[in-house]
């Protein structure tokens, strides 16, 4: 032990004596100082810049999605055209086609636009139709055809306007867009406006955005996604029965049962494998196995839900085994103390103590699943027009059917642009349904988190 | 060796490195250190003690302020090096903390090679002016940590692959490297074996030429081996400071008499 | 009888044996619970356990089975020469399916009797019947085709009445035996308990089911492929362009440069950031600004892919082209259409920013205290300390952070097939609309794709491709991100 004193006393280097002073040293390591923390600084502003940038984006293309414009008229419902026989018998009736009801909305809409005092600018008059959604017929025979009674008066009906007009309302549409459309005229503005003006024209809530079905490519104007909603609530449904009991039943194996060998090892690689492999894999597998060899329904939410669960499964199984391995062993001491089997510890003290936590995890789960797209793809949940009701829980489960995020897909690849809208106006719906699922997960788990 | 600190008769004429008044600490709303007033002198080793959680750890880090890293800590009262108030406005830690050298109750060596270890204080605050100057002051410095025999060898090794006692040693030349005037001690041998011990605690009694150390320990054994003053701290109250060997044999507080006779503590 | 019809006997009968599981053992200990060895109700899950258990694990595997197997014997019933491959033959069973179907309803709808449809074997208007049922046919149908069906249906008839006295038969048995063997000495809790721990070791093994499920999908429809189309062509092919009408080249070269150009872009946006927040969020950042800016950086990891893809299709993607487009800001013309690398890269890489920085950010958590403390003891500034102790002490599970991410990037669907184009190329220019192999994969599966062509298998082959690269990222990257816990544990 004599190396420190042959060292001796060393030299003490050239250095600001007081501490009170900084010496050029020290600033220019200050300065670096400073420089390295505004780069944390500015990665943490871009994050939430982009953040900003992405919400802003929803929000502003999404809102008008909305609220539609609905233009509103007298129609006469002439009974030589709509009941040639005139005993209002509603199947004879049923013989005139929407086709045949066009002609009297047009009529219809321009006596409306001379009694209003709207001039009509162009030559041709039954080109005012172009204002409204081509879902007016549909809508004027189903009403005729529900009260055979009408015939021959002259009713007030409210028509979808058209995209384009739509469009004009919110400002999506301009007259320079039009010049290159064959769709509306810019002539039909000018009718528009004056509609605006005398009250024929008003924008409101359009419960049917949400609440509505589907509609085909040129009828942005009436479509919406209540129906795909529901194809998301049944795939969720299928997902929550199957994928928090087996999610549970094999988390409670693997952390209180499971012997230590290979067998156990290769089952946790492996669900810590799964739970990183990409979800379109899902989508292939889902297609080989259920429909493909099981010879299930396509585009079923039934089969959508299974693809979704072992998608799931190793979500839930690594929250729920979390929480499982917060709970005290002291807590299993005590129970297997007074004579409890190791079951019965297990299932009567250790799992109730775990399960806001297993909740939460079965929560961020499925929010994960309502949001996943790309399994669906390739199980054939998009293309598919979702333009009907379920009309019960079997079919809910078994019928082709859509899910949100598919819908949202689907518009998005629609070559129309106001598509582009409700696309936006979906996203806002689906966010506001993980919003309040991430909500109800962060509550349980602020309420009932137990620090041991 | 061990057995008593030699240069007992020098003591009154050391001067005074550090003299903290009135000093107050508080985390969060724990009133962890109450009003104390101490002066430490340089080239001497000054011993504190007293039970688990009394202070003597806080007191300790407030001397290079390692408590700024805390965020609930907070310090009232004055501490002044050398006469100049270290936690003035105009003083940068990190300029104090290379003249007030640290040595942690943990071993800590960086996951990097012994050689970098050592060479990573002078480096940062520039005290080499080229390599071969580097490497002379990494030799002297392992010199002084009474290790350079026992790694001389195997300098580019992992500093993690060193035993515990040696790991310590390397800690400490670690710390001496950066030519500090103060080196503190956080209770430097509490994970040490009885011969790693030994090796540190006869370190420790070298490098009193040099600096002026000041040791954190919760053994009263080694308090008198190896200091020449001690402070007992008992509920964050500075109960008594004087030479050691007056605390150890007369001491002037009773609860500093049960401390050391075992009745508390 | 249906299966869910037959689910509901057994259940009921279970729900049966708990009651008299129950009664049985009260009444064998002379009423009084002490004198059993387990609780009663244990006896009563006992008897409900082995009624059910075994009954419906056979209803499982019927139900698996039976269509396979019936499948394989109708197949030889049709003549070898009426088709051409696999894909026809799929095609004409799944003929024979509608046909014995139709017939069935037919049966329900009491257009026929049952005899009649049994004995039925001239094609001849018989598709004007089913049309009216509902049961459309593309053409008429062949004699061979209603033969099959016949046969399938008899077999199927065979096959679900054997199922039901079997499935009902194994649940009588095992209500018997559990019932007869219930007495006050019978260790009731242990068996259950057993029965309980199969379960578990049933649902852990789902796990390795869903693996393998994917690993034999994969492989035999990749085999498929590589015996329509050579591999060699495939993994060295530099173009890709299916058509359905045959002559296809399907190299998937330009697909994996597509694929690794834009997950490199996505890594280039996401790891800088990612990583810089993360140091700044552990190291620097008081609890509260922590507590505010961490979650609102999760909130980009909550945003499902899909809307990431639009942003990147109808936001992102137009913007770019204002700046790099023709007539843009910058007056370069680099970019034809919203869809391009950048887009789809940029987007890609806002998206796994939160996903780099919190998994760096536990990492760097992981880093000791006592190895920042001796940095900043010895007079470092934080960022030295950081840079030179925390960040070389946490590389390894930056690192293993670092290919998690890529893995993800990789094996991203909707952003890409949004945000990057439908062209496969190999070419440099980032502003170029390419595509890659998870949009491949979706193009050429979705519709109705015939599992038979190679345009359609082909799909599997990169899935294959995918999950082999992914699944090596991932194993590499756990295992790296698994040894540095341990190392500071």
């Amino acid at each position: 032990m004599t190396d420190a004193t042959s060292a001796g006393a060393a030299p003490r280097p050239a250095r600001s004596s007081s501490i009170l002073e900084q010496d050029a040293r020290t600033r220019k390591r200050n300065a670096a100082e400073s420089r390295f923390k505004m780069y944390g600084i500015a990665a943490i502003g871009i994050g939430i810049f982009f953040l900003c940038v992405l919400l802003f984006a929803i929000v502003r293309n999404g809102i008008p999605a909305f609220t539609q414009t609905f233009i509103t008229a007298e129609i006469a419902l002439p009974g030589d055209r709509l009941d040639k026989t005139g005993n209002r018998d509603p199947e004879e009736m049923a013989k005139v086609s929407t086709f045949g009801y066009k002609p009297v909305i047009v009529d219809g809409l321009v006596r409306a636009l001379e009694d209003a005092g709207i001039e009509i600018p162009f030559e041709d008059k039954a080109d005012v139709e172009k204002m409204i959604s081509a879902a007016a017929p549909a809508q004027v025979r189903d009403t005729v055809l529900a009260n055979p009674e009408l015939v021959g008066q002259t009713v007030e009906f409210r028509f979808l306007a058209s995209s384009r007009v739509d469009g004009y309302e919110k400002g999506r549409v301009t007259r320079g867009d039009l010049a290159r459309d064959k769709n509306l005229d810019a002539e039909h503005l000018d009718v528009v406006d004056a509609m605006k003006d005398a009250g024929m024209l008003e924008r409101t809530f359009n419960w049917d955005f949400i609440f509505g079905a589907d509609a085909s490519e040129s009828r942005p104007e009436q479509a919406g996604i209540g129906v795909a909603m529901l194809g998301s609530f049944f795939m969720m449904l299928v997902v929550l029965a199957l994928a928090l009991p087996i999610g549970v039943a094999a988390s409670i194996y693997l952390e209180e049962f499971a012997p230590k060998n290979r067998w156990t090892d290769l089952i946790e690689v492996n669900i810590s494998n799964l739970a990183a492999v990409p979800s379109i894999v899902f989508g292939i597998l889902g297609l080989a196995v259920f429909i493909q060899i099981a010879h299930l329904p396509q585009s079923a939410p039934l089969v959508g839900g299974l693809v979704l669960t072992l998608m799931t499964l190793p979500t839930v199984i690594i929250s729920t085994r979390a929480s499982l391995k917060a709970v005290p062993p002291s807590i299993r001491d005590a129970a297997l103390g007074v004579g409890a089997s190791k079951m019965q510890s297990t299932f009567h003290h250790v799992l109730p103590l775990a399960m806001p936590g297993i909740l939460t995890g079965t929560i961020i789960g499925l929010a994960q699943a309502l949001g996943e797209t790309a399994p669906l793809l390739l199980i054939g949940m998009v293309g598919y027009i979702a333009s009907n009701y379920p009309d019960g829980v079997v079919s809910g489960f078994m019928d082709p059917n859509s899910a949100m995020p598919a819908q949202i897909y689907e518009w998005a690849k629609r070559a129309d642009p106001a598509y582009y809208e409700r696309a936006w106006g979906g996203i806002i719906i689906l966010l506001c349904f993980l919003m309040t699922m991430n909500i109800i997960a962060i509550i349980l788990r602020r309420r009932f988190e137990r620090r041991w | 060796m061990y057995d008593s600190p030699k240069a007992e008769a020098k003591l009154d004429q050391k001067e005074i490195k550090i003299a903290a008044e009135g000093v107050q600490v508080f985390y969060g709303d724990t009133h962890a250190i109450k009003d104390v007033n101490v002066q430490i002198e340089d080239k001497t080793v000054t011993a504190f003690i007293g039970p688990s959680g009394c202070g003597k750890s806080t007191f300790l880090r407030c001397l290079n302020r390692m408590n700024d890293t805390i965020d609930s800590c907070r310090v009232e009262g004055n501490i002044r090096l050398d006469g100049e108030d270290i936690y003035d406005k105009r003083v940068d830690p990190v300029q104090l903390r290379a003249k007030v050298g640290m040595v942690f109750q943990k071993p800590n060596p960086f996951p990097k090679s012994i050689y970098d270890n050592i060479a990573y204080g002078p480096r940062i605050h520039g005290l080499a002016k080229n390599k071969a100057d580097l490497d002379d002051i990494v030799e002297r410095a392992l010199k002084r940590g009474a290790i350079w025999n026992e790694v001389k060898d195997r300098l580019h090794a992992p500093g993690t692959g060193l035993s515990g006692g040696q790991q310590q040693r390397l800690c400490i030349a670690r710390a001496v490297a950066t030519e500090p005037e103060v080196l503190l001690m956080d209770e430097p041998c509490s994970a040490l074996d009885p011969i790693a011990t030994g090796q540190v605690e006869e370190l420790i009694d070298e490098l009193r030429e040099n600096y002026s150390v000041v040791i954190v320990t919760h053994s009263m054994q080694q308090a008198a081996r190896v200091s020449q003053k001690t402070a007992f701290f008992h509920l964050g109250n500075l109960v008594e400071y004087g030479e050691t060997g007056q605390i150890f044999t007369k001491p002037q507080d009773p609860r500093t008499e049960s401390y050391i006779t075992g009745r508390i503590g | 009888m249906s299966a869910s019809m037959l689910l509901l006997i057994v259940l009921a009968l279970a729900a049966i044996g708990f009651i008299l599981g129950r009664v049985r053992a009260l009444s064998s200990a002379g009423g009084d619970s002490r004198h059993l060895h387990s609780l009663p109700s244990y006896y009563g899950w006992n008897v409900a356990l082995w009624t059910m258990v075994p009954a419906l694990l056979v209803l499982l595997i019927w139900l698996v089975a039976q269509p396979l197997l019936i499948e394989r014997s109708v197949t030889q019933l049709i003549p070898e020469d009426s088709y051409a491959g696999p894909g026809e033959l799929s095609l004409i069973m799944s003929d024979v399916r509608r046909v014995a179907e139709g017939l069935d309803l037919a049966v329900a709808a009491r257009q026929m009797s049952a005899d009649e449809a049994a004995a039925l074997s001239d094609p001849e208007g018989l598709r004007g019947t089913l049309g009216a049922l509902g049961v459309a046919l593309g053409s008429e149908i062949e004699p061979t085709t209603l033969a099959a069906a016949q046969r399938y249906r008899v077999l199927n008839a065979t096959g679900t009445m054997v199922r039901n006295i079997l499935v009902i038969a194994l649940a009588l048995a095992g209500f018997a035996l559990a019932w007869m063997r219930t007495n006050a000495d019978f260790r009731a809790r242990n068996t259950v308990e057993k029965g309980v721990l199969l379960l578990l070791i049933g649902a852990a093994s789902v796990a390795i089911l869903t693996t393998v499920g994917i690993i034999l999908s994969l492989i035999f429809n990749t085999v498929e492929f590589f015996r329509l189309y050579p591999a060699r062509d495939f993994f060295f092919g530099t173009t890709w362009s299916p058509s359905f009408g045959g002559g296809s080249e399907l190299g998937i070269l330009p697909l994996l440069w597509g694929t690794l150009y834009i997950s490199f872009i996505a890594l280039a946006v996401a790891v800088p950031i990612g990583l810089f927040a993360a140091i700044y969020l552990s190291e620097y950042a008081s609890p509260r600004v922590r507590g505010t800016v961490k979650p609102a950086l999760e909130v980009l990891a909550g945003i499902p892919t899909i809307v990431y893809g639009l942003f990147a299709l109808l936001t992102v993607g137009p913007l770019l082209v204002n700046v790099f487009g023709s007539g843009g800001v910058l007056g370069v013309d680099w970019m034809g259409g919203a869809t391009s690398v950048m887009t789809a890269g940029l987007v890609m890489g806002i998206m796994l920013i939160p996903f780099v920085s919190s998994l760096s950010d536990d990492i760097i958590n992981a880093v000791p205290q006592s190895m920042r403390d001796g940095s900043l003891g010895l007079g470092a500034t934080k960022s030295e300390t950081i840079k030179q102790v925390v960040f070389p002490a946490a590389l390894p599970g930056i690192v293993g952070a670092i290919l998690l991410a890529a893995s993800r990037a990789i094996g991203e669907t909707m952003i890409v097939v949004l945000g990057a184009g439908a062209a496969a190329r190999l070419s440099l220019n980032p502003f170029e609309a390419m595509t890659t192999v998870t949009a491949k994969i979706v193009s050429q599966l979705t519709g109705d794709a015939d599992f038979a062509s190679p345009e359609a298998l082909v799909a599997f082959a990169l899935g294959m491709t995918l999950f082999v690269i992914t699944l090596c990222l991932n194993i590499f990257a756990l295992w790296i991100v698994r040894k540095y816990r341990e190392q500071y544990e």
